[in-house]
């Protein structure tokens, strides 16, 4: 049994890893088989320790509800955050996720789904938004109910994670019955020994999962910086902090992707001395108000939401990250493999540059803009 | 009657290197060194000695070395020597005990019991020498957050930084644009000589950063140098106009100084002479007083009302700063001027240089500014309103690392004074107050001061930051972090030594090995 210590949370852990994600632009949805395939190609990068996954439209039965994905270490655990759950949410359904078992995979926790909607009445009388209202409550649920930790909390969306290799960890949750138009994954290489499976990645907050690759040297000033506008870093992971960081740049500042980007891996100075004045103030401006948000050192990640995916590399490119384009469906991952394992003969294969964000929309399916960002609040 | 004070220094002369060639004796305005009647021979008075060193670097033979003053009162552990001598010296004159320079007790040095980081293996380290390193900063007033707007019909989420004519809602607050986040720190005319203003504000100029007038109004000659130059408002509002205030790069408004908290300042008549006369904008001969506090500031509301009308006087585009003194109270002191509309807020810690202030009050008042920066950068985020305001720390930064961990805990800058006059020579003998300063820096005697030569000694002062920023990025480097916003409040590339828990929590660091 894991020393308690030793857990995401209580020190800072870094980790290498390996991430891919594809997305089929015209909002089709395919089985979790494909991104398997993909992650389980750069077993090398990982370590057992880790490995998830992230698929968006998977619910579409359920999509006006938020899919509350959660671990429980105990009956206890689960008895006294039902409760909350109950007291906050009208649930519309709930059950164990189906799982099954697999020889690697050892002593998992008691994985619950609940199709939530908040409680109307508690709702207006909180004044917050819905979705802060839920991310208020997931957050509460995380900081104060021990031994219950939820992992997912977005509409029409769920993180399936865990202790293991990544290709393990979907055979574990039988994630080639699910069909999405976005999948991420993660495999992790962390350099403790976690036994814990909420500290396994994406990392989720309402409809935002990040999967990150690298250790980023800012942390702390990042983790300072969100703290002060109500977040608590609670995992002090990087995953944790760059999903607060996109949380604030876009769901509570009202930045579009692109200009959120352009915050966490802003242009070099020297690039804005060549920019024209009309760019050069805005910039310069970005790079001031935003100073504390700039994210340094190594790292790529996939941002997934309703609607699309972010694909971002650090300034510098000091991880690798490879992206390929074929017909509808666009492809990133650490290793160019992870993408011809899938699609052999790509239209167009590139390598992301270090700070120009990838940004890839669901066309034309109905999902966008209904369920992009600002939609549920002013 | 007795002079009980004996020598501090004795001042040994070899006799076999000594030439008699006389340059001591030219040298020294405090009159040591002197021929003997018959003209050829050197004597010393080493009562006259303040052990500035000028007279043993000018000494072409190196016959001269000054030594302390062997002879020894008789040990206590409770009556220091030094306690001793300062009673002698008040029993013979009744005054006040006056000093130059920091305090040079034997305080904590907080910057000396922290460690930084570096990678190693998860992170790499960055070569500054292959990889843009970033040490500009924009020291003003920010907004929470940003809006683009494009025309009426992009909606306000499709609007992007990058989409074809989009336009900032609302004008940035005027920011200070520098290269490096080391600035020069507030010396007046008349504390320094324009030898020694000059020297700084080319440097300023040359490397991107700022020097500081100090209270004592901008000569004439610095004009060119304006845009370089925060001009400071202080309680006595000399040489404060309306050009003084448009000219320049900020405003400062000193309510305190680290070195002398809750104490004003004194210029004697006989040092306001017609050019500290003209720049001050007094009389020849007045005695130029800067009350302990501001006149018209008894309150952190009087605070906001001069911080705005020094911002409309200047049409809302000026910085304006707000310096204190690090006291007990700094944090919510610092919390009420960046609620009070400051741009941003100099904390100076209790080691600050001084040109003169009296011994007992430099030495006792205060806290560490490493302290104080490392609380109120904590305070102002509790509060969430540390990214509105910048932090610029001072009080003796040192060295380059002493810059690294200030930024580490939590400030955007640093100023630095005494760093920057030793730079152009001043060796630290603490005399400033007494005006013959023989390296014609603390002193207005045009025979000291043509000592200076402003444009090789702005070189020196150019020098010492281009290479502390140097080391800065190189450290930076190490740390895996390649742009100074990355470094501002990173408390975990700290690591605290041989400290308590209380200092630690203080500090907001972890200990060594954690």
């Amino acid at each position: 049994m894991l020393k308690n210590s030793l857990r995401e949370g209580s020190v800072r852990i870094p980790a290498g890893c390996a991430i891919c994600g594809i997305i089929d632009r015209t909002g089709k949805r395919f089985s979790g088989d494909e991104i398997m395939k993909s992650i389980a190609t750069m077993r090398e990068r990982s370590n057992g320790l880790g490995g998830g996954f992230a698929a968006y439209g998977i619910y579409p039965q359920y999509q006006d509800f938020y899919a509350l994905h959660v671990f429980y270490d105990s009956t206890e655990a689960k008895e006294r955050t039902e409760a909350f759950l109950n007291t906050h949410f009208y649930i519309e359904s709930s059950g164990r996720i189906p799982t099954v078992k697999v020889a690697s995979v050892t002593s998992p926790p008691r994985i619950w789904r609940y199709f939530a909607k908040p409680d109307r009445n508690r709702l207006s009388e909180s004044g917050l938004t819905e979705e802060e209202y839920v991310a208020q409550c997931v957050l509460r649920v995380n900081r104060q109910f021990d031994g219950a930790y939820i992992f997912s909390c977005g509409k029409n969306m769920g993180v399936f994670k865990g202790v293991g290799y990544p290709e393990e960890i979907g055979e574990f949750y039988q994630l080639h019955h699910y069909e999405a138009y976005l999948w991420t994954a993660h495999g992790r290489f962390p350099t403790n020994t976690p036994g814990w499976w909420g500290g396994a990645h994406p990392f989720a907050l309402l409809d935002w999962t990040i999967v990150h690759n690298g250790e980023i040297s800012s942390y702390d000033a990042n983790r300072r910086y969100v703290e002060m506008f109500g977040y608590t870093c609670k995992l002090q992971t990087d995953t944790e902090v760059i999903t607060y960081l996109y949380d604030l740049l876009v769901r509570k500042h009202g930045l579009d992707l692109e200009t959120a980007s352009k915050v966490l891996t802003a242009p070099l100075w020297e690039e804005i001395d060549r920019m024209t004045p009309e760019q050069q103030e805005k910039y310069k401006a970005l790079r001031a108000v935003y100073a504390g948000a700039l994210v340094t050192g190594p790292f790529s990640i996939i941002l997934g939401f309703n609607g699309g995916m972010v694909a971002l590399n650090d300034r510098l490119k000091l991880r690798a990250l490879i992206a390929a384009e074929h017909g509808d469906r666009v492809y990133v991952a650490s290793e160019e493999s992870a993408i011809r394992v899938l699609c052999p003969t790509p239209d167009k294969v590139w390598a992301v540059e270090g700070g120009k964000p990838i940004i890839e929309w669901v066309r034309n399916d109905g999902l966008w803009p209904a369920i992009a960002k600002g939609s549920n609040h002013d | 009657m007795i002079n009980y004070t004996l020598p501090e220094f004795l001042v040994d002369r070899d006799r076999d290197r000594c030439i008699q060639c006389g340059v001591c004796v030219r040298q020294c305005a405090n009159e040591v060194h002197f021929f003997a009647p018959d003209g050829a021979s050197l004597r010393t008075d080493d009562a006259k000695c303040v052990n500035c060193q000028r007279c043993a670097t000018l000494c072409p033979t190196h016959a001269i070395s000054i030594r302390k003053n062997p002879n020894q009162l008789r040990e206590s552990a409770n009556w220091q020597p030094q306690l001793i001598r300062e009673i002698y010296k008040q029993a013979d004159t009744g005054g006040v005990l006056l000093s130059g320079m920091g305090n040079p007790q034997n305080y904590p040095v907080y910057w000396d019991k922290l460690l930084l980081n570096a990678s190693q293996v998860t992170n790499p380290s960055i070569d500054p020498l292959r990889e843009p390193m970033e040490t500009r900063v924009m020291i003003g007033r920010k907004p929470d957050s940003l809006n683009f707007v494009c025309d009426a019909k992009t909606p306000r989420e499709k609007c992007s930084i990058n989409s074809p004519g989009s336009r900032l809602a609302e004008p940035l607050p005027p920011q200070l644009e520098l290269k490096t986040p080391i600035l020069f720190s507030a010396m007046s005319f008349g504390s320094i000589s324009l030898n020694a203003q000059k020297s700084l504000a080319m440097a300023a100029q040359r490397l991107g950063t700022v020097f500081n007038c100090g209270e004592g109004g901008l000569h004439a000659d610095l004009l060119p140098y304006a845009k370089n130059c925060v001009v400071q408002v202080a309680s006595g509002r000399f040489g404060v106009y309306r050009d003084y205030l448009m000219n320049s790069a900020a405003i400062e408004i000193k309510v305190g100084q680290g070195a002398k908290p809750g104490i004003g300042g004194h210029l004697p008549g006989e040092k306001v002479n017609e050019e500290v006369s003209k720049t001050r904008r007094i009389p020849e001969g007045t005695d130029a007083l800067s009350p302990a506090p501001h006149h018209d500031i008894y309150s952190i509301e009087d605070l906001r009302q001069l911080i705005f009308a020094l911002k409309e006087a200047t049409n809302y585009t000026k910085p304006v700063f707000v310096k204190i003194a690090a006291v007990h109270n700094a944090a919510a002191i610092a919390s009420g001027t960046a609620r009070a509309g400051a741009d941003a807020i100099i904390i100076d810690g209790f080691r600050g240089g001084t040109g003169a202030a009296p011994t007992r009050v430099r030495d006792n008042v205060g806290i560490p500014v490493e302290l104080a920066l490392a609380v109120i950068d904590q305070r102002l985020r509790d509060e969430g309103i540390r990214h509105h305001v910048s932090l610029i720390a001072t009080g003796s930064i040192r060295c380059s690392t002493d810059v690294v961990k200030a930024i580490a805990l939590g400030a955007d800058a640093v100023y630095i004074a005494s760093a920057a006059l030793i730079s152009i020579g001043c060796h630290l003998c603490r005399n400033c107050y007494t005006g013959k300063c023989n390296w014609g820096i603390a002193t207005q005697r045009e025979d000291l001061t043509r000592r200076l030569n402003p444009e090789e000694m702005s070189l020196r002062a150019e020098n010492l930051i281009h290479a502390w920023t140097h080391e800065l990025t190189e450290i930076m480097g190490g740390m895996g972090i390649n742009a100074i916003d990355s470094l501002r409040g990173n408390r975990l590339m700290l690591r605290g030594i041989g400290l308590s828990q209380k200092e630690l929590d203080l500090l907001g660091v972890l200990h060594a090995g954690e």
